[in-house]
Parts: C-alpha cells; sequence; structure tokens
C-alpha cells in the first residue's frame, strides 16, 4: 500500500523536513532537530502537522447512544463546543484506540460528534461504528472524513497570544477553556479549533479542510517552530501521554485503561462494550499498572528493552523510552507488576545487555497544563 | 543539502572516519552520519588499553531519535578516547571531524573496506 501524503507534504519538503512513515501516512519527522524543536514547544511555540490523525464526524438522533456505546468515557456530558479524551475497548475491555471526542454545534436541531482515532485507525474506527450502528439498529451516520480535513496543533506557553491574534474572532478563542472548541477563521478559512493538545502545554488544536492546509499553516510559521514527530514523542512522553501501538496495542500488549493509567476516561456508569471487564477490574484491582521511570546511570532505556527487580527477574519491559530534553536524562514508561509500581521503587533496565538502575517516578514527568 | 567530506581521511561505508597522525589513527564518524542521527545525547566507548578489531562494533552512539553501532574502519590498542563526549556529547553534531572525535588506536590492521573521500561522497551524494 503507498503511503498517504497530508496535504501540507509539500510545503514540508520546501521546508527542509525529513520525513518518516507513521500509522500509513508519510509524515515529516523533523524540521530542525529535535531539541530545538522540543524546547520552543517548551519555553515558546510549535506548530505541529498532526492531519494523520483520524476524523469521524457521527450525526443523528441516535448520535449519543452510538458514541457511548463505542467510547469509555461519557458523551452526554459534553455541551456543543466542550471535548472529552476516551479510550475504544473490546469485550475484555482491552483498548483498541484512545481517541478526544468533540462534541460540534448542533446541526439540523440533531447532535454532531467529531472524535480523532489514531493515525491508521481510521477506517477500523468507522467500521467498527458502522456495524455497531447496525446490530443495535441506531439512527445515525458515521463518515470517515479523514482525507477531507488537515489537522494542526499550536502548542507552547505563547500559544494564546499567537492563536488570539490569528484568529478573526479573538474574544471568543482567548476565552476557550481546556478542552472546550469553537469556529473560529484564520486568513479566511474556517477552522474548529479546540484548547487541547498532547505536549503538556498549553495549546490549541486546529481542523480545517484539507484544500485550506496550507493558507492556516503559513498563518503560524514562523511565528511557531515547525515541529515534527520526533519532538511531538519527546513532548508527549515528559508528559506521560500514551502513544497507540507503543503504550498500548490490541495485539502485541493488550492493555485496559486502569492498567495504562487511564482511569480517568472510563465512565462505568454507560454502558459500553467492554464495560462489564472494567467493572470487574476496577473492583478487583489491576495485576499491572504503566509506570514512568528516570535511569540513574548513563544510556537510554528504548522501547521492549526489559525491566528487571533489583534481584535480576524479569519483571517487564520498556513500552517507551528517550532522552527528555527538558531534563535532560533518561526516562520512559513500562507496566511492571503493581508490587513495583510505587514511585522510589528500584528497578533495572537491560540496555543492550548491559544492566542500568533505575527509580520508578510518577507521571507526568514535568508540570503540566 | 550537501555534506563535509574532508579529504584527509577515509571512511567506512557505516559512516566512520578514520585520520591517521603521528603514529596513530583517530576515530570518528562523518559529518553526513551526525546529520542523520540528530541531536547526540550519549555514547558507548572502549577504554585505553582495550583492544578492537577492524570492521568490529567497539562502540555505541545515540541520538534522541535512534540508536547505533560504531564500526572500526582501523583495529589495534585503544591509546586514548574522548571523555569530553560523555558529558558533552553534542560536539558530535558541532565538530564531527574535530572536537567530536572518538578514539585513537595504535593501528595494527584495516578495515579492506576503507573508502577515500571521493568514495564515501558518491556513497551519500
Amino acid at each position: 500500500m503507498s503511503l498517504q501524503s497530508p496535504p501540507l507534504r509539500g510545503v514540508h519538503d520546501d521546508r527542509g523536513a525529513t520525513f518518516t512513515e507513521f500509522g500509513g501516512w508519510e509524515m515529516p519527522v523533523e524540521f530542525d532537530g529535535i531539541r530545538t524543536e522540543h524546547e520552543a514547544v517548551r519555553d515558546d511555540a510549535g506548530v505541529f502537522d498532526v492531519s494523520h490523525m483520524g476524523q469521524i464526524e457521527v450525526r443523528g438522533p441516535d448520535a449519543l447512544p452510538l458514541m457511548n456505546r463505542l467510547t469509555t468515557n461519557d458523551a452526554s456530558r459534553l455541551d456543543p463546543g466542550h471535548s472529552q479524551y476516551a479510550a475504544i475497548t473490546d469485550e475484555d475491555g482491552v483498548m483498541i484506540d484512545d481517541t478526544v471526542v468533540y462534541r460540534l454545534p448542533d446541526r439540523d436541531g440533531e447532535r454532531v460528534y467529531l472524535f480523532v482515532p489514531n493515525a491508521g485507525s481510521d477506517e477500523a474506527m468507522t467500521e467498527r461504528w458502522e456495524s455497531s450502528r447496525e446490530s443495535l439498529d441506531l439512527d445515525a451516520a458515521v463518515e470517515n472524513v479523514t482525507h477531507e480535513y488537515g489537522m494542526i496543533a499550536v502548542q507552547g506557553p505563547n500559544t494564546p497570544d499567537i492563536v488570539t491574534d490569528a484568529v478573526d474572532e479573538s474574544d471568543t478563542v482567548a476565552a476557550l477553556d481546556r478542552f472546550t472548541a469553537t469556529d473560529a477563521t484564520v486568513r479566511g478559512v474556517e477552522c474548529w479549533i479546540a484548547r487541547t493538545g498532547y505536549t503538556g502545554e498549553d495549546g490549541f488544536e486546529l481542523i480545517f479542510p484539507a484544500d485550506d492546509a496550507t493558507a492556516v499553516w503559513d498563518e503560524f510559521v514562523p511565528a511557531c517552530q515547525p515541529c515534527g514527530l520526533g519532538a511531538r514523542d519527546t513532548l508527549r512522553l515528559e508528559a506521560g501521554y500514551l502513544l497507540s501501538g507503543q503504550d498500548f496495542d490490541p495485539d502485541d500488549n493488550p492493555r485496559t485503561p486502569y492498567e495504562a493509567g487511564i482511569g480517568f476516561a472510563v465512565a462505568l456508569e454507560t454502558d459500553f462494550v467492554g464495560r462489564d471487564a472494567l467493572q470487574t477490574q476496577n473492583e478487583d484491582g489491576v495485576d499491572e499498572n504503566l509506570v514512568g521511570f528516570g535511569l540513574d546511570e548513563r544510556g537510554i532505556a528504548r522501547h521492549g528493552y526489559d525491566v528487571e527487580s533489583i534481584d535480576g527477574d524479569v519483571i517487564g519491559t520498556v513500552t517507551s523510552g528517550t532522552m527528555s530534553p527538558t531534563l535532560d536524562r533518561a526516562i520512559g514508561l513500562a507496566y511492571v507488576p503493581v508490587e513495583y509500581a510505587d514511585p522510589g521503587t528500584e528497578l533495572s533496565i537491560s540496555v543492550r545487555g548491559r544492566t542500568k538502575r533505575a527509580k520508578v517516578e510518577p507521571i507526568p514527568f514535568i508540570d503540566t497544563v | 543539502m550537501s555534506f563535509d567530506v574532508p579529504a584527509d581521511r577515509q571512511y567506512l561505508e557505516s559512516h566512520e572516519w578514520a585520520a591517521e597522525s603521528d603514529g596513530t589513527v583517530r576515530i570518528g564518524i562523518s559529518d553526513f552520519a551526525q546529520d542523520e542521527l540528530g541531536d547526540v545525547v550519549f555514547v558507548e566507548l572502549p577504554q585505553s588499553g582495550e583492544t578492537v578489531e577492524a570492521d568490529d562494533n567497539f562502540g555505541v552512539i545515540e541520538s534522541i531519535k535512534a540508536v547505533s553501532d560504531l564500526y572500526a574502519p582501523v583495529g589495534g590498542e585503544v591509546v586514548a578516547v574522548n571523555d569530553r563526549l560523555f558529558d558533552e556529547p553534542e560536539l558530535v553534531n558541532d565538530d564531527p571531524y574535530g572536537e567530536g572525535w572518538m578514539i585513537e588506536l595504535e593501528a595494527t590492521d584495516e578495515s579492506e573496506s576503507l573508502l577515500s573521500a571521493d568514495e564515501y561522497e558518491a556513497q551519500i551524494a
């Protein structure tokens, strides 16, 4: 299968970006160096092309019951312009994806939701929504609009000023709280703009017609440092956010929201797929937890490396690991038995056959918004 | 994008360079390699007195995004290690042919795959 290109592929190429394959998309991994881009987001402002993220619209009289059947959170809590983080689980409560669900303004008197699954899973999620709609005999339209929209994330402490300057509706956008959103116009382009992001910083995500992507991107560059997936990964890891396919994966590393530390996104009072399994796990407790760790010795603990107890028993596997540009030391995430999950617990990581001392640390590793 | 490929040294396809002076051979990685790796954050090198074989793995270099083995263009006894790199690994990015050198060897053999600067430049073109 050939790689999908984001609408801004040519713009990034002209800017000298290097590219990588991610979720079936050819995306910029680096523009000016991961450290430079990372620091720009922590200290100032950065802009990411995240057009590889899926966009699926669900609307109609039964849009709410369909969303609540297939996501772990409670979409009935959402007023128009509000959004929430949620997991998508199977019957066993295993996460098959994570997502942000937006409630858009009602259209023709009916509810409209837009949810953003991970790159490459938009088709599978569309099929999941459609088949559930059929089996439950619900009246809702499900439309995969991934290729109709571009999406950027503008992130960093200085982005509120930059973004309010860029939009026609400055006062409305300036008043957005975390996880709220509104329509706004950038260079004549109608955007859906939300105060969300995946870096741990204040910031905004904008969704707009793919054909207008260049105009929107150009509004934020050069005021914001262009950033690639490399910096996105170091930023989200410092914030303790999960990476689909790495920190959970239904095939290679099946995990429930409770194991992954996102129990806050599970609304057991709703009747979603996987609810009963998660209710049981919530009552009985988990056997393993995702923990943060820091390495006490030089080196980097990367995805797939063994985690050992100080007695040398293999007790887990690193799911994500990097050198933190903010902290200037190696950090990572791993699933370990709950008896090893308390902050301060000493562990070892086998880094290419060499044992390195590590300690469990609280997540997030940095202060986040 | 063009990369610096000094003519006064030899190269391996795996992007290490070797430069002889005063009877010892200094080893590092090329400008192209440091650019591909991005921000270098960690190097693992042998200690003085250890012996490395030509074409064998003598250490590891890690950037934020990748980990790579280092291969020796020449073999012999390690007589000097650039231990500044342990605290300032970014020297590899800033000055790969100068301050970012890695080890010096008393060379006893060399790889049969050594490339001239012209040959290496053609490889990365």
